[in-house]
């Protein structure tokens, strides 16, 4: 019945980006999703938080795992789902993304979760239409939830983010999940080294308070986290690289390098993995993975966005 | 804010409260002490350590539940504070279930609570412990066992302090527009 003073209020409406949040609200989002991490050790794993709420999740790229992670948590909360694919639909006949989401809006959706090839588009939608708006990853800007799941394992692990130095190995210049995790766990106090071949770090990167290296056998050592991302070969116009296996080379996380980083570092892949390029077997099976406890706690954390942006006043 | 109970009244209301569960809660039975976020948990450790001393052979089980997830005013609520979790990690079933709750007013928090237990098992009984009814109700909900009732106007609210998370233990008449 009585409440105890609230030491923090979350407001927001929207989630476009972790750029947009203060520490304290990255934080009260981690600690909302450790709640809802138990909800689904119970028999029942469901709670109607959301009852009567609709959320439309408008994929206007391919998304697997983020999409069924989403709809899952929606369904968790007991809000029903609509899924918008582009493919087949509107979109392939000339129709703008804001006239899909305002017809979609209009049928009474109370959440757009959006993906989109386009940076800028959930910004877009949100400053446009009133339903509250998730960003699930826009061109190469951000990726939040992915990045709020990273960072929530770490913690589980680690016990802390501040003081953290954690490594974002791969094709920085392409990824919205590097630049997200960049700024929320600069915000939240740790150390970011950025590692890749010259051709996929810029140098301009180091404006969002990180470090660069060109070396990932030079930093493996004092690293806590190396979160190694997926080569995205359907990106690559050009010659990035000279070719997979030189990548895999220098920047490839095999046991021989593990054995050379801290015995308990961290390693993370946001999925989906290239086996065999950017992380061998053994390492992605192995005890210093948490690439299927990422997948696990992404659902709680997409479950604590969805009830927070829900109650959201601004 | 205008003091209803000092610290002796609210020990005198935990008093009588524990004494009425002891003399008719069965005692052969596992029991599972399940107190409501944020001063029922407190009253539910209490408790517990009162049942420990007079029921040593009895198996306790202790819970603690958040119902934000369960009310029927969220989409009214404007904010959210935290959510913090419920930590039942035990089978509920076959149990014999007493919920702990500080104020008793609307019976909506019950109402939720209950729905979230139903989550978690099917118990053999629930019964409802509060420390204040206050009257008010908006639903059709009793308690089974009451440390103290009092009759406070409906537009005011009760808050119960309690010395483990608050400075004393004391309750309080807060006007509406204070909250």
């Amino acid at each position: 019945m009585t409440e105890q003073a609230p030491s923090f209020i979350w407001t927001k409406k929207h989630l476009v980006g972790l750029d947009e949040l203060s520490a304290e609200e990255i934080v009260h989002i981690l600690d909302t999703a450790e709640s809802f991490r138990e909800v689904s050790t119970r028999s029942i794993k469901k709670v109607p938080a959301l009852r009567g709420k609709v959320v439309a999740l408008l994929f206007f790229e391919d998304s697997t795992r983020t999409r069924m992670s989403f709809e899952l948590a929606a369904s968790r909360l007991s809000a029903d789902t609509l899924l918008f694919t582009a493919k087949g639909s509107s979109v392939a006949k000339g129709e703008t993304t804001l006239d899909t989401a305002r017809n979609i809006e209009a049928m009474g959706v109370d959440i757009f979760v959006i993906r989109h090839h386009e940076s800028g588009a959930p910004h877009h939608l949100a400053s446009r239409i009133n339903t509250s708006v998730v960003n699930a990853g826009d061109g190469s800007h951000e990726h939040p939830t992915q990045a709020l799941l990273d960072i929530f394992t770490m913690r589980q692990r680690l016990g802390r983010i501040e003081g953290l130095k954690v490594a974002i190995v791969g094709d920085i210049a392409h990824s919205r999940v590097a630049r997200s995790n960049i700024i929320g766990l600069r915000k939240l106090g740790a150390e970011v080294v950025v590692v890749g071949p010259p051709t996929l770090v810029p140098a301009s990167i180091s404006a969002m308070g990180c470090t660069v290296s060109h070396s990932l056998d030079e930093v493996l050592g004092e690293v806590d986290v190396l979160n190694m991302l997926r080569i995205q070969f359907e990106r690559f116009s050009g010659n990035v690289f000279p070719s997979v296996r030189e990548y895999s080379r220098f920047y490839g996380l095999n046991s021989e390098r593990l054995a050379r980083c801290k015995k308990n570092v961290l390693v993370m892949h946001p999925g989906p993995m290239n086996r065999g390029v950017e992380i061998t077997s053994e390492v992605a099976d192995g005890l210093n993975s948490c690439i299927l406890q990422q997948v696990a706690n992404g659902l709680a954390v997409r479950m604590a966005v969805l009830f927070l942006v829900s109650q959201g006043a601004e | 804010m205008q003091k209803l109970l000092n610290e002796h009244e609210v020990q005198r209301a935990f008093d009588e409260l524990a004494k009425t569960i002891m003399a008719k809660l069965p005692s052969d039975v596992p029991l599972a002490i399940i107190g409501i976020r944020s001063r029922g948990d407190v009253l539910a450790d209490r408790l517990v350590e009162r049942l420990k001393a007079k029921r040593p052979k009895q198996p306790l089980f202790r819970g603690v539940l958040d119902i934000t997830f369960y009310r029927d005013d969220l989409s009214k609520r404007k904010g959210m504070p935290l959510v913090r979790s419920t930590q039942i990690d035990f089978d509920l079933d076959d149990k014999l279930v007493l919920l702990v709750d500080d104020v008793l007013a609307t019976g909506r928090s019950t109402r939720a609570a209950l729905d979230a237990l139903a989550d978690f098992g099917r118990p053999q009984a629930i019964r409802l412990a509060v420390l204040i009814d206050r009257g008010g109700r908006e639903l059709p909900i009793a308690a089974d066992f009451v440390g103290a009732k009092l009759s406070v106007p409906d537009e005011a609210s009760i808050q119960l302090c309690l010395s483990e998370v608050d400075k004393e233990d004391a309750v309080y008449l807060v006007p509406r527009d204070a909250k």
